[in-house]
């Protein structure tokens, strides 16, 4: 197997393990405003990394990293960057607001950039992003692209002149054979990204950073839309609860027993 | 007729196909939709299914079955079924495509949507239909809001989660039309090699009526024999949050979330499991919610019926204890 070129699509999302209240839903903007959490990249992204580092580590080659959004944050671009990947290139565009790109409209854009950034080898996603929960658009923009895709990775390594993956399954998982080029979506089991080294964060800052513009790829993401958002509100999922009180936790426990059979629910 | 727009139910059959359940809850919300925006409502099967398990599909409402083949090696390829269902979509043209949110169900729910260039919504929790235009509503931002969609174009394919429709009641005698379609196989740049098998819990989780789950808060895979007792006891299954699961404490198939099971149980258990937006993603519409946890900030209980707070090494064996007794007495 020759050097494997390979692009990584990481989206910037808000921190999704921020608490309930750090998800504050304006109804009239149809936006979810974070309250005090930072940008990160979306967690099964950095696990898409990770794989393709790991991949770079035994069989050579390159990660490109793509990104497209609006406001992206050069801090969360140059950590990603750090942790081994080659070059990045960013598209930077109002259009692009994370509420106003479905995923035909991401999926076109991202693919308009691999036509013009060209020449890869193997091209990972996150199974899913943390603020769309889709999953849809790694392998919308295989089908775009007219390459073969496979889900849901908890394992990818090189074999002969294409990959062998680990695709997880609710009861277990499949192992499929693929030539390349390919794509493949990437899930947490295959491990978490690596913590670069100060070190490697300052010699990111030299890395090569290319900027991509919609007229400059000739795509326009407003036509591309499938999907309006017509509201947005936030869950409603609180309850009321009764809180058993006793004088000790296994009294606690043996009344909490008792409750649930009075109230015929167990 | 082109532009009547029906509503298609897909079953997928194959080793890793739809639960049995999945066609009809398909069907039953497939079946309101339709009446209520005067459509026909369809079902197109693909992956091995055969011409009677189809057609017994008239029972539950299905006016016409595509049965789709394509001369796949591996009935379970994704790329094989998407190509299938899409040549039924396009003699029937259907306005709203409906799929199981299963894994298998999304991989090729979405590779149909982009292939028809349509509308795609994955983990649908609600569609309706208003002034005639489809509405789907969807948890996003890891189940901090739910969104609802409109879609543009002439058709959007949606993966349904389980428990979004309601399987309807059999009518047995009705005949559907059958029409046959056929896909060219995708070439086969995919091949399946393998599949694993791992251990999982002896009750399927979405089946079970009681369901107890372990967090981080466990500490280790010992934690997890107390929760195995309680749920022997009520004849339910035992879940996890995900860091057990990461942890290795736990079976990774007994994951409770968005990206695991999604469950809905009489009961649901969560003990030493603080309520991220992520799990209570996946258990939040279980009937009554009992929560165990040692913090009482946890917001584990904002979400609960019922609560104690403690350490669950002392409340959990007292409560299995008690409930013994109880139940035994
Ligand atoms: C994209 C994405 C997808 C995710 N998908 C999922 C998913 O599908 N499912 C999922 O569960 N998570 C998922 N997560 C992770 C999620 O965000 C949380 O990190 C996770 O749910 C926390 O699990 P926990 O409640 O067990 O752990 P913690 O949040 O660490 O909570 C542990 C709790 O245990 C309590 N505790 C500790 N010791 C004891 C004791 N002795 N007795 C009683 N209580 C005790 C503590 O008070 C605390 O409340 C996902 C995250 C991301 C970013
Ligand atoms: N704006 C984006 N920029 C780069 N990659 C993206 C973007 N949106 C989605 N992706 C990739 O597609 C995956 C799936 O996204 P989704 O379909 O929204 O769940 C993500 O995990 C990313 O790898």
């Amino acid at each position: 197997m020759s050097e494997l070129n390979m692009l990584v699509c990481v989206k910037q999302v808000p921190d999704p393990e921020g608490p309930p209240s750090a998800f504050e839903v304006d109804r009239e903007a149809r936006r979810v405003i974070p309250k005090g959490i930072p940008p990160v990249l979306s967690p099964f992204d950095e696990n898409a990394l990770e794989a393709a580092i790991r991949l770079k580590e035994e069989h050579g080659g390159s990660v490109t990293l793509l990104s497209v959004g609006s406001g992206l944050s050069r801090a969360v671009m140059l950590k990603a960057l750090a942790s081994g990947a080659d070059r990045l290139v960013l598209l930077d565009d109002p259009a692009c607001d994370r509420e106003k790109l479905d995923a035909q409209a991401t999926a076109a854009v991202l693919a308009a950039a691999v036509r013009s950034l060209g020449g890869f080898d193997l091209i990972l996603t996150g199974r899913q992003a943390a603020d769309t929960n889709a999953g849809q658009v790694g392998l919308g923009l295989a089908e775009m692209l007219g390459i073969p895709a496979v889900p849901f990775a908890r394992k990818v390594e090189v074999k002969g002149a294409g990959i062998r993956v680990e695709s997880v399954l609710p009861d277990g998982y499949a192992v499929y054979e693929a030539e390349l080029p390919a794509l493949v979506t990437v899930s947490h089991e295959v491990g978490d990204l690596r913590y670069p080294s100060l070190m490697a964060i300052k010699q990111a800052k030299s890395l090569p950073v290319e900027e991509l513009t919609l007229t400059g790829l000739g795509v326009d993401p407003a036509s591309e839309t499938r999907l309006e958002l017509v509201s947005l509100v936030p869950p409603s999922r609180e309850r009321r609860c009764r809180l058993v009180e006793a004088d000790s936790p296994e009294e606690a426990g043996a009344r909490l027993a008792e409750l649930l059979r009075e109230e015929k629910i167990l | 007729m082109a532009s009547s727009g029906g509503i298609m139910a897909c079953l997928l059959g194959g080793r890793v196909g739809d639960p049995p359940g999945t066609i009809l809850e398909l069907l039953g919300l497939g079946a309101g939709l339709a009446a209520s925006s005067g459509r026909q409502l369809q079902v197109a099967v693909a992956g091995g299914v055969t011409e009677e398990e189809a057609m017994r599909l008239g029972d539950h409402g299905a006016e016409v079955v595509y049965l789709a083949e394509t001369n796949a090696a591996d009935v379970d390829d994704a790329a094989s079924l998407a190509a299938a269902l899409k040549a039924a979509a396009e003699e029937a043209r259907p306005a709203v495509i409906l799929l199981g949110h299963t894994p298998l169900g999304q991989d090729v729910g979405v590779r149909l949507g982009f292939s028809l260039s349509a509308a795609t919504v994955t983990d649908a929790v609600k569609v309706e239909m208003r002034d005639g235009r489809p509405l789907i509503t969807k948890p996003v931002y890891g189940g901090n809001a739910l969104a609802t969609f409109a879609p543009r174009g002439e058709a959007v394919v949606i993966t349904v989660r389980a428990g979004a429709g309601t399987a309807p009641e059999a009518m047995a005698g009705r005949e559907p039309e059958l029409i046959r379609v056929s896909a060219e196989n995708p070439a086969a740049h995919v091949r399946l090699v393998d599949r694993v098998r791992e251990e999982g819990e002896e009750v399927r989780l979405e089946e079970a009526r009681f369901v107890v789950s372990g967090g981080r808060g466990m500490g280790g895979p010992e934690g997890f024999e107390a929760l195995r007792q309680l749920a022997r006891l009520l004849k339910g299954a035992v879940g996890a949050s995900r860091p057990p699961v990461d942890a290795g404490w736990f079976p990774s198939t007994a994951q409770v979330g968005i990206t695991g099971r999604i469950v809905s149980p009489e009961v649901y258990m969560a003990v030493a499991i603080s309520g991220s937006s992520q799990h209570l993603s996946g258990m939040g519409d279980s009937r009554v919610i009992v929560a165990v946890n040692k913090d009482p900030e946890a917001y584990i209980f904002k979400v609960s019926d019922f609560g104690v707070v403690g350490e669950w090494q002392q409340v959990v064996p007292a409560f299995t204890a008690r409930l013994r007794e109880l139940m035994e007495g």
